[in-house]
């Protein structure tokens, strides 16, 4: 079933010196599955995840054929009307998770007014949950991370806050931008296997941002590869190590490796070829 | 694997961390964030922090830098102990990369303002020709000069992170988590490029990363830490061997293989 279908997207940057194309065409649907997006820095990655929900800062500007959610063309809506679908039924942990708090609140009390916000409950029930909350993302001390500020957290501290608030409104997407990347192995598999849980039992659809080639071949079902604001190949996540492209390959062989030690690592070397071939299309 | 640029000279410790504790807060609030860390790192080598989120990583770097109100024990650059405030000429021998390229970068200056402002404060002069060398040496080249933070990718910014630490030429680099906001093509770019850069000026690294691959690539010795302490210092042979001994070690390594 398709909860998401994105055609032809573009996102465009004018500026003095001509208009930057971040995005260029992208087509892609999403079911209740886990669909990567992995490519280099700066291919467009967390741009078509803003686009989705409108988010591109002026100059900045959004075009596409339709981005519909179950049907429901988010091109026509109004800001207004794209302020609900924001909170409601797409919800999206950017990039940069410190920067998504707000730094003069405590989490605590930025948890309980995001709980109260979609759930009727009274401050204390609010207070059990986003302890609950805290508690499932792996945080050690709930109680005084309740107490706490933005700027006092560790760095995988503010992504996995900014998961479990993205949470809470029960979303029927979620779009998550590198939203393990500051954390270790086992913190990882934790956030992942909570994420997973909604995938699979609430029928949630994920977008998941990533630069972990491996991360995402395990975790995901499909994965788009993204070079200069393109799609250059879709593969079933699993078959993600035996892909063709050669940007693919690059990407897979630049990895360093702990059985495979060498001096120098691989780095891609660029083919013009790769940014004028014309976008797949990832829509099922 | 990288070897430490060979020296015929004896080993010169350039950082050493002597049972180093810091806490924030104070009462029920009170973290003791991290719990008698000692390590020492030679000069030119490249020593690994890794271990469980919120374990106090950041916090050994913050320390050395003088970014931490609250701590005791002892820390010695270039075998000298380090001023209660640092002094300007510290900042000189040992720079930082921050974790979070976001915060890090001041959201009003260009990447030629945070730069040549930055060279500027360490007393250059040939400001132009060297933020066009830094912009280069990291990878992004001149038409990134004049852009804004909000207008580079997590990627772009981070590459602006290391130039602007580059630019006082330091001995010391501390890295935290350097590359975990990259890409793969550019993070192998950044990994040689952190390479090169310290045998040709014999930089001494201090590197956070989650990721075990990135330090066994990078150091030769690394600490793994949980819940503020510092549990295991090991070869980085034995990190490939998989023979780490304390329990937690042992976890994070069948985790990450
Ligand atoms: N406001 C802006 N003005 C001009 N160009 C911009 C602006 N914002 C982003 N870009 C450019 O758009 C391109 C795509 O950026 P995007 O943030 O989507 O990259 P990404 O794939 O998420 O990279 P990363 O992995 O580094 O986060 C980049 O080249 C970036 O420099
Ligand atoms: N300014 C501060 N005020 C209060 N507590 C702090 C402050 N900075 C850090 N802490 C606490 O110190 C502990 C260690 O944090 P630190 O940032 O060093 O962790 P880390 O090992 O770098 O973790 P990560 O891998 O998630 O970045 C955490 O419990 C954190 O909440
Ligand atoms: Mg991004
Ligand atoms: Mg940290």
């Amino acid at each position: 079933m398709t909860l998401l279908d994105v055609e032809n997207l573009w996102v465009k940057f004018p500026s003095r010196q001509g208009v930057f194309d971040a995005v260029r065409g992208v087509s892609f649907t999403l079911g209740r599955e886990r669909l990567g997006i992995v490519g280099e820095s700066g291919s467009g990655k967390s741009m078509t995840g803003r686009a989705i929900l409108r988010l591109i800062r002026p100059p900045g500007i959004v075009t596409a054929d339709q981005i519909s959610l179950e049907g429901d063309d988010l091109m026509l809506k109004s800001e207004r009307q794209m302020r609900d679908v924001r909170g409601q039924r797409i919800s999206m942990v950017m990039q940069d998770p410190k920067f998504s708090l707000n730094p003069v609140m405590t989490i605590g009390q930025q948890i309980i007014e995001a709980y109260r916000l979609h759930n009727k409950a009274r401050k204390s029930e609010a207070y059990a949950k986003s302890l609950e909350m805290l508690e499932a993302v792996s945080i050690r001390d709930p109680e005084r991370v309740m107490r706490a500020y933005p700027h006092e957290m560790s760095g995988g501290m503010g992504q996995r806050i900014m998961i479990a608030m993205m949470l809470i409104p029960n979303p029927e997407i979620l779009i998550a931008d590198e939203p393990t990347s500051a954390l270790d192995v086992s913190v990882q598999r934790q956030v992942l296997s909570i994420i997973d849980k909604l995938v699979t039992d609430r029928g949630m659809g994920l977008i998941f941002i990533s630069h972990d080639l491996n991360l995402v071949a395990d975790f995901c079902d499909r994965v788009l590869i993204m070079y200069s604001g393109r799609i250059v190949e879709v593969c079933d996540a699993d078959k993600l190590h035996d892909a063709q492209h050669p940007y693919t390959r690059g990407l897979l062989n630049s990895l360093p490796r702990l059985d495979a030690p060498c001096d120098k690592l691989q780095v891609l070397s660029r083919d013009p070829a790769w940014s004028e071939a014309p976008s797949v299309s990832a829509r099922l | 694997m990288v070897r430490s640029p060979k020296c015929e000279c004896a080993p010169v410790s350039m950082l050493n961390v002597d049972n180093l504790s810091v806490w924030f807060g104070n009462g029920r609030d009170r973290v003791d964030a991290v719990r008698n860390a000692s390590f020492n790192v030679n000069r030119g080598a490249s020593f690994g922090l890794v271990g469980e989120s919120g374990s106090g990583k950041s916090t050994i770097l913050r320390a050395v830098m003088g970014l931490t109100p609250n701590w005791s024990g002892a820390i010695s650059v270039d075998t000298k102990p380090v001023d209660k405030t640092r002094q300007k000429s510290f900042y000189k021998v040992v720079q930082m990369v921050f974790q979070d390229p976001y915060a890090s970068l001041h959201p009003r200056h260009s990447v030629d303002q945070v730069l040549g402002e930055t060279l500027y404060l360490h007393g250059f002069r040939d400001i132009d020709a060297r933020v066009v060398k830094l912009l280069d040496d990291v990878g992004l080249g001149g038409k990134f000069r004049f852009r804004y933070p909000h207008q580079l990718s997590g990627g772009q910014r981070q590459r602006v992170a290391i130039a602007r630490a580059l630019a006082p030429k330091p001995s010391i680099l501390l890295l935290d988590e350097p590359t975990s906001a990259l890409d793969v093509s550019v993070q192998a770019e950044i990994l040689n490029l952190l390479t090169d850069l310290r045998t040709e000026h014999g930089l001494t690294y201090i590197m956070v990363s989650h990721d075990l691959s990135v330090v066994g690539h990078m150091c030769e010795q690394l600490a793994v830490m949980k819940d503020g302490e510092i549990v295991e210092i090991m070869e980085v042979e034995t990190l490939r061997k998989a023979q780490a001994s304390h329990p937690y070690s042992q976890e994070l390594l069948a985790a990450s293989i």
